[in-house]
């Protein structure tokens, strides 16, 4: 999770420095943490894991409530830090920024990096720019309205590096997509603890990840800039200031008193009976030319949405 | 008591129960009111019963040993098909009933449905009837040509288990825990979310005593983790949660005890919050003293003893791996974060119990404030031997024959234990095999 042998050191918080690469410290005061890049690479990276573990709960075959529960508000918890700190706006406008016109329809990139992309290795954390785009997604994920009947499906799984971007998640709630992963090995070293299952499920899920398409008029998250041995899931936010556990609609609305849907897990799609593909195509005629507009960036992603609406209507 | 940690444990006897691994995990560790019986669940559903034998005259600075008195399948795996999920057959929490006459019954649960099991002896047989051979075949009428009184004649010990009753389709949730009441006739049942009060003698109907489920499940932030009857005062019950709290209730107060009696929750250290404080706080066991004055909870780094009578804070704290405090993170990330460990007291509420990771399990002694680390493994032991304590090194020079932080085997982790209700006997659950310890007599 951390480099092994890294020394890691609080410059402000009075905490004792750590001497292995296991610590995550006790937070520091509001002014200080924002400052302390290490202390906010732990947290991320503590959030990418949360989350990570929280789509694997949703598909287990025996889902763990308590333990769902705990991830969950270890998830918040982290979430609520990070808009004090301003941290969560930031990211959000950096993306906002940063991104082709959000209000265009395929949402989600998935963050599915070459593992040359280990060159950003020495990068420090940077707000998610449109030149990561161009660095090898692979397309989308498909993000539903936070009312709709969770989507959450699969995320892969990699050693999560600590080069994280610190813009790429935004506040809300969290959905995630399915994304391929090219480390299958990675993804089973870290699964080899959780139900064989899961691995299935998320080979599976990497041949029908490119799925219908769900609404997402909303700003939709792009993936950080981290290095390529990470794969994640993508993270779709509703609006910047969290409304009270935003990231729970999501989680549980399906966990009671069915777990999960267990067919939309399979296929790596949401619950599609929610949002039949005449409301995709209503929502894509109301986003104008702008939508459209030409960015290089965005322009693999068109094709991908060209692909996916030829899916959603059949021909 | 005292004699675990004077003189370290003199016996060890190992039990295996069979060679198929998984199926052998064993959850559950009960010893019966009298402590003559020993029950076991394992991961496959079943129950393996030992029984305490009469000291042998061969050894009689030996208590008796324990050997395998039953064995029978409480629960199989099934599958809703409703909700496509299948219901593991695991057995995850025993209780034995108090015995009234010479059959003895328990409680066992798996996630979804609760079984009274009646254990009874054979050992004599009827021969000579009127009606059929020795062999069970039907005589010829005809040919019958005297009566006969059958004779008991004795046989070869045969113990047979069969369900009494089964108590299903009341949870929704997974259960973690059961209790029997002080009254012998009724017994509660927990799950994540709900309560609900059975009577031994009724199985289609409970009653729900408590409910935690939000009106909107988004709004989901606490789960119970265990709930458990007074000892002695039958409307009394306590429960625990995923947020470090305890809620005592009185079932006289209302049908529906949402409103606790009674809040026990120890305020946070400020200086020690981590993003992994609540995680840590969640408690996963609660077990009330025999004398029923304090109760004991179990969260993941430490046991804590609470006066019943003081709700702000535990009269006692016992680490019971301080060490791992910096290892949370990992810890985290591989799941061991959110094992659950459980805690027994000895008899006479002098010493608690519970275990930790590397087959390590701990004592304390409540009134010296000692207490001892012991390992439950083969290779540490031989059959016989005293167990020789052990110590995990946290500091940076690691003396001989201390084990260091960072070579614990995370997966040997020992979550259940039990203590005899009377004597220094304990059994311990280590992955598939159960050991049993007793101390010397002199």
């Amino acid at each position: 999770m951390f480099p092994k042998g890294t020394k890691r050191k609080f410059s402000d918080s009075g905490e004792e420095p750590v001497s292995s690469g296991d610590q995550v410290p006790a937070a520091p005061s509001v002014a200080t943490r924002s400052l302390t890049s290490s202390y906010s690479l732990q947290r991320q990276s503590l959030l990418d894991m949360s989350l990570i573990k929280l789509q694997l709960c949703h598909m287990l075959v025996e889902p763990n409530l308590c333990r769902s529960v705990l991830i969950a508000n270890t998830v918040r918890q982290i979430q609520e830090e990070m808009t004090q700190d301003g941290t969560w706006q930031i990211m959000t406008q950096a993306l906002a920024a940063a991104q082709c016109p959000t209000d265009r329809l395929v949402a989600t990139e998935v963050l599915c990096r070459q593992t040359d992309a280990a060159a950003q290795a020495g990068q420090s954390p940077k707000p998610f720019s449109v030149g990561g785009l161009e660095e090898g997604y692979h397309a989308e994920e498909v993000v539903m309205e936070g009312d709709v009947e969770t989507e959450v499906t699969m995320s892969t799984l990699a050693p999560v590096s600590p080069q994280l971007s610190s813009a790429s998640y935004l506040a809300g709630p969290f959905v995630m997509g399915p994304c391929w992963d090219e480390d299958e090995e990675e993804e089973e070293e870290e699964e080899e603890e959780e139900d064989g299952e899961c691995e299935e499920d998320e080979e599976d899920d990497s041949e029908d990840c490119v799925s219908e398409g769900e609404e997402a008029d909303r700003d939709h998250l792009s993936p950080d800039s981290r290095t390529g041995e990470q794969v994640f899931g993508t993270f779709e936010i509703k609006h910047p200031a969290p409304p009270p556990d935003p990231a729970l609609e999501e989680l549980f609305s399906d966990v009671d008193p069915s777990y999960y849907d267990l067919d939309t897990v399979l296929t790596g799609m949401q619950s599609a009976p929610k949002m039949g593909p005449y409301d995709l195509l209503e929502s894509l005629s109301s986003h104008g030319p702008t939508a459209l507009s030409s960015s290089s960036s965005c322009r693999s992603d068109l094709n991908e949405l060209d692909h996916i609406m030829e899916i959603i209507v059949g021909s | 008591m005292t004699s675990f940690l004077h003189v370290p444990c003199a016996i060890l006897e190992e039990k295996k129960i069979s060679d198929n691994f998984r199926a052998d995990i064993i959850s559950t560790v009960e010893f019966n009111y009298s402590g003559e019986l020993l029950a076991t669940g394992d991961k496959g559903g079943r129950v393996v019963i030992f029984q305490h034998e009469q000291e042998s005259k061969n050894r009689p600075h030996l208590r008796g040993e324990y050997n395998v008195y039953s064995t029978f399948q409480s629960h199989e795996p099934e599958f809703d098909y409703l909700k496509s999920l299948e219901i593991e057959e695991k057995i995850n929490k025993i209780r034995w009933l108090p015995q009234q006459n010479a059959a003895h019954f328990l409680l066992s649960t798996n996630d979804k449905t609760i079984k009274l099991w009646k254990i009874s002896e054979r050992d004599k047989r009827a021969e000579g009837y009127n009606l059929k051979d020795e062999d069970g075949r039907l005589r010829d009428p005809f040919r019958i040509t005297s009566l006969r009184v059958p004779v008991l004649m004795p046989m070869d010990l045969m113990v047979e288990a069969s369900p009494r009753r089964i108590f299903a389709n009341a949870h929704t949730y997974h259960i973690n825990s059961i209790s029997v009441n002080s009254d012998h006739e009724t017994y509660l049942s927990a799950d994540d979310l709900r309560i609900n009060l059975w009577h031994l003698e009724i199985t289609d109907r409970s009653f729900n005593i408590v409910d935690i489920k939000p009106a909107n499940m988004e709004e989901l932030t606490e789960v119970i983790t265990a709930a458990e009857c007074h000892p002695l005062q039958c409307n009394v019950f306590v429960y625990s949660s995923s947020k470090g709290t305890i809620r005592l209730c009185d079932t006289r107060a209302a049908a529906l005890c949402d409103r606790q009696a009674k809040f026990f929750e120890e305020p946070e250290d400020p200086s020690s919050r981590s993003f992994f404080s609540e995680i840590i706080s969640s408690i996963s066991d609660v077990k009330f003293s025999h004398s029923g004055r304090y109760m004991m909870t179990r969260d993941y780094l430490s046991v804590k003893v609470w006066d019943l009578n003081m709700e702000n804070r535990p009269v006692e704290t016992y680490q019971v791996h301080e060490y791992l405090r910096s290892k949370l993170c990992s810890l985290y990330e591989n799941d061991c974060i959110f094992d659950k460990f459980e805690c027994c007291w000895n008899g006479s509420d002098s010493a608690i119990m519970t275990g930790s990771y590397n087959n390590f399990f701990r004592m304390f002694d409540r009134n010296t404030r000692r207490d001892i680390t012991l390992e439950a493994s083969r290779e540490s032991s031989k059959p016989r031997a005293t167990l020789k304590p052990r110590k995990v090194s946290t500091g940076g020079k690691r003396k001989k024959d201390e084990i260091s932080v960072d070579s614990l085997d995370f997966n040997k982790k020992i979550l259940h234990t039990a203590w005899h209700p009377k004597d220094n006997v304990i059994a311990v659950a280590a992955t598939n095999n159960l050991y049993i310890f007793q101390d010397k007599i002199n």
